[in-house]
């Protein structure tokens, strides 16, 4: 029997501070999705999660098939990658990832007819039957060794391979497991069109992401502006005792620590996991990955993506191989406009700007927002008076400006004792600052300088 | 590889020069820039210019004609002489300019003002680095050099003019009357009622901005809403008067100034939304504010029982400035989660 602290969370659930730029999703919010024609040629690289990059299996000209393994994981905080085409391996190469990493990667080229594309690629990763029931036939170890088998990482972003996650520890049990249908940064809508296009994989991956990590409950968490998506999932989620949870519209809802104090009402230590409250959390289109490896023994090889903003001609949402270029993308979205001058993995608020077009999708990539001249113009910095509205949201309770003044300043003492490598990067501080001073990249910056220090 | 429609050369692997890479949050919030928040004070102002120009009549524009034109000219030169592009765009000065004038007497020579303007840019504002880096209200700075250094001009006796046209500039300014008549021993036994018309609406004597409550509340509420100015820093030093007000109440119940007589008189209300609201020298966190304006308060009511002025406003928003950096220090907010646990705090 849910008590009534419960049921006031599942319902308006929300956490302190915070921001609340435009949402901007009427711009893809309408817009089926589509799939990408098969590229002629994927970059994978061999990193695409938190852990040890993988290993290469394939040789340069080699065949591969459709889901084929092309690098394995090197260790147990890895994940491999497979090849989404049937075609011939390149030769290994080196790619720069949006946020600056270069790692190597396994061009393919694609050869021949595929064997899934089009409708029948849709219907396999995310059409068709999912069980919700009759799940006692998939036991808890071998869920996770498919899930490990099949490359799964969390795809909101984070990419932490998520077989760690779902393994089952003693010594930590889990009672909740979070599903992760936020989707707070602007402009993005892939997870909203896969809750409203595919709910019954993300249910049935949930019931079995729950059998795995021993979770005594499962929730799905979906912001208020998605009614359609919690119609949607609240019908697949029918009679499996998955619970939804509406929590208020905010930025950075969908950020872990802040999903698990609005919908659990408890605290992720800082430094912590939301492992060390009793929590794991999902993000929708990670729990549908789990199906499709689980139930079809199929790996990771396709993702939904956005591609929006003012900077593209036809804002869309794509069925798209992991590997494909960014320029595949956009070019299927009737390409840049003239005014376009930010090309951005991600979001606006969190999301890494890229200058070569050729960048490889990875496995957490959520979007592709492009964004204008006049979106992105701002007057020049000013100095810092204090006004406080950076206090006033962040969510994790910091003081910004004096984080990111100690950093700049490289006044360590100052930082240490304003908690700066608590940041969690979120990017409130930086869009409400009036005096538009860059307090996320100072503060980035001061993190990885005062480990050195 | 597929094709880009953009007029410049874009195949892929080669650097698109029309794009521009930056950090993150690619957004910028359009509501607010700090020039913007200046003008939201000079806005909130309106309704204090109206009451002073009703009540000083020309005097009111003397002054604040003075103070700004000599702020703006201070902060010029102090610019030039440290070697920094103007400042003068982003209205500080001018904010600085206005509540120095309100805070003086309508009498006061223009040298005064002048003077006055000069100490709070260069000793308020400049010498600390200039806009954003001082610990004292700027204006404070220079009311509190010219009281000083002209103190017959600034006195209680500066605001009074035997003989003027103007009726209430022959009065003394309430707190003055007050504070004279309870040491001549002629104080009025109970409650003046009739007086809080008077203190409400702003017809009686005093600095420009002090006289009419009406206007600093009216002000005050638009800078709140606006978010300009800190809610918690003039409710808690409302409410911080107001608990020494009533103490002092209850140990002199026949005294003819009871707390809302307080509350409403002097510059209690235009101190609290227009000067201990200046987010330079004020602390940052929601607790730190709390006590700074609850401080101030106190302290303001402290001296107008307990000193020999009639007023604190000024002092007591100095005083509270000084401490804002230990307040800081004391209100760091714990964060969500905890602090970082010691083996990450590198």
């Amino acid at each position: 029997m849910r008590s009534i602290k419960t049921r006031i969370r599942l319902i308006g659930g929300t956490f302190a501070r915070g921001v609340h730029p435009a949402d901007s999703k009427q711009l893809s919010g309408q817009a089926r999705i589509e799939i990408l024609p098969t590229p002629p040629q994927l970059l994978l690289p061999v990193i695409q999660h938190l852990g040890s990059p993988a290993e290469p299996v394939v040789k340069p000209k080699e065949q591969v098939s459709q889901g084929q393994l092309v690098a394995k994981p090197a260790s147990f905080v890895s994940a491999g990658v497979h090849s989404p085409v049937s075609g011939i391996a390149g030769m290994l190469t080196v790619t720069t990832l949006p946020n600056g990493r270069h790692m190597k990667a396994v061009p393919v080229a694609a050869e021949g007819d595929q064997p899934l594309a089009g409708q029948a690629l849709w219907d396999d990763v995310y059409g068709g039957d999912w069980p919700t029931g009759n799940l006692q036939q998939y036991a808890p170890g071998r869920i996770v060794q498919s899930v490990r088998d099949a490359g799964i990482v969390g795809m909101g972003g984070a990419a932490f391979p998520t077989h760690v996650k779902l393994a089952r520890n003693e010594k930590r049990p889990i009672q909740t497991l979070l599903i992760n249908g936020c989707e707070c940064e602007p402009y993005l809508t892939a997870d909203y069109w896969l809750m409203l296009q595919g709910p019954c994989a993300i249910v049935s991956g949930a019931l079995l992401a729950q059998r795995a990590c021993g979770a005594e409950r499962v929730i799905i968490a979906i912001e208020d502006n998605k009614p359609s998506a919690i119609d949607s999932m609240r019908t697949a989620a029918r009679g499996t005792g998955i619970d939804i949870a509406v929590v208020r519209t905010k930025y950075p809802q969908g950020g872990e620590r802040q999903l698990t104090i609005a919908v659990l009402g408890k605290e992720v230590p800082t430094g912590g996991l939301p492992l060390d409250v009793g929590a794991v959390v999902l993000n929708v289109a990670t729990s549908a990955a789990v199906a499709r490896a689980v139930i079809r023994g199929k790996p990771l090889t396709h993702r939904i993506i956005t591609i929006s903003g003012a900077g593209i001609k036809n804002p869309k949402n794509l069925l798209v191989p992991i590997g494909a270029s960014y320029s595949d993308l956009i070019a299927y979205a009737g390409g840049l406009t003239d005014d376009a001058v930010r090309v951005i993995s991600g979001g606006p608020m969190m999301g890494f700007a890229i200058s070569d077009l050729g960048t490889p999708i990875t496995k957490g990539t959520s979007g592709i927002t492009v964004l204008t001249e006049q979106d992105v113009r701002q007057a020049g910095e000013t100095p810092c008076v204090r006004c406080g509205r950076c206090v006033d949201v962040c969510p994790l309770g910091l003081v910004p400006t004096k984080m990111a003044l100690a950093a700049r300043h490289k006044d360590w003492e100052l930082a240490r004792r304003y908690q700066l490598q608590a940041c969690c990067e979120c990017g409130c501080c930086g869009y409400i600052c009036p005096a538009r001073i860059p307090l996320v990249q100072l503060i980035r910056m001061g993190k990885v300088q005062m480990t050195r220090e | 590889m597929a094709e880009v429609s953009k007029t410049k050369e874009n195949a892929p692997g080669k650097q698109d020069s029309a794009l521009v890479v930056a950090a993150a949050p690619h957004l910028p919030s359009r509501a607010l820039s700090t020039r913007r928040m200046m003008l939201d004070v000079l806005i909130a102002a309106v309704p204090l210019f109206i009451a002073a120009g009703v009540v000083f009549r020309w005097y009111a524009l003397k002054q604040i004609g003075i103070c700004v034109v000599s702020c703006l000219a201070a902060e010029l030169i102090f610019t030039a002489l440290r070697a920094r592009r103007a400042t003068v765009g982003d209205l500080s000065a001018v904010v600085t300019g206005m509540i120095l004038a309100m805070s003086l007497p309508w009498s006061a020579p223009w040298y005064v003002g002048m003077i006055g303007s000069f100490v709070a840019i260069g000793i308020g504002k400049a010498v600390f680095g200039g806009i954003g880096q001082n610990m004292f209200n700027p204006a404070m700075v220079g009311r509190a050099f010219v009281m000083i250094a002209f103190p017959a001009a600034l006195g209680a006796a500066g605001y009074v003019q035997p003989g003027h046209p103007i009726e209430v500039l022959t009065q003394a300014t309430p707190l003055t009357a007050l504070k004279e008549s309870i040491s001549a021993g002629t104080a009025q036994t109970g409650a003046d009622w009739s007086m809080l018309w008077p203190l409400f609406i702003g017809y009686t004597n005093g600095s420009l901005g002090e006289t009419s409550a009406l206007a600093a509340l009216a002000g005050g509420l638009y800078l709140c809403i606006r978010r300009t100015a800190s809610w918690e820093i003039p409710l808690s030093m409302i409410a911080g008067a107001a608990v020494v007000g009533g103490i002092v109440n209850a140990f002199n119940p026949a005294s003819s100034w009871t707390v809302l007589h307080h509350l409403l008189g002097g510059a209690l209300l235009f101190g609290a939304f227009f000067i201990a609201t200046d987010p330079v020298s004020s602390p940052l966190t929601p607790r730190g504010k709390w006590i700074f304006g609850a401080g101030i308060g106190v302290l303001v009511m402290l001296m107008r029982n307990l000193s020999g002025y009639p007023e604190g406003v000024m002092f007591s928003v100095l005083l509270m400035n000084a401490a804002v950096p230990l307040i800081n220090r004391s209100t760091i907010p714990r964060p969500v989660g905890g602090p970082v646990p010691e083996k990450t705090a590198a």
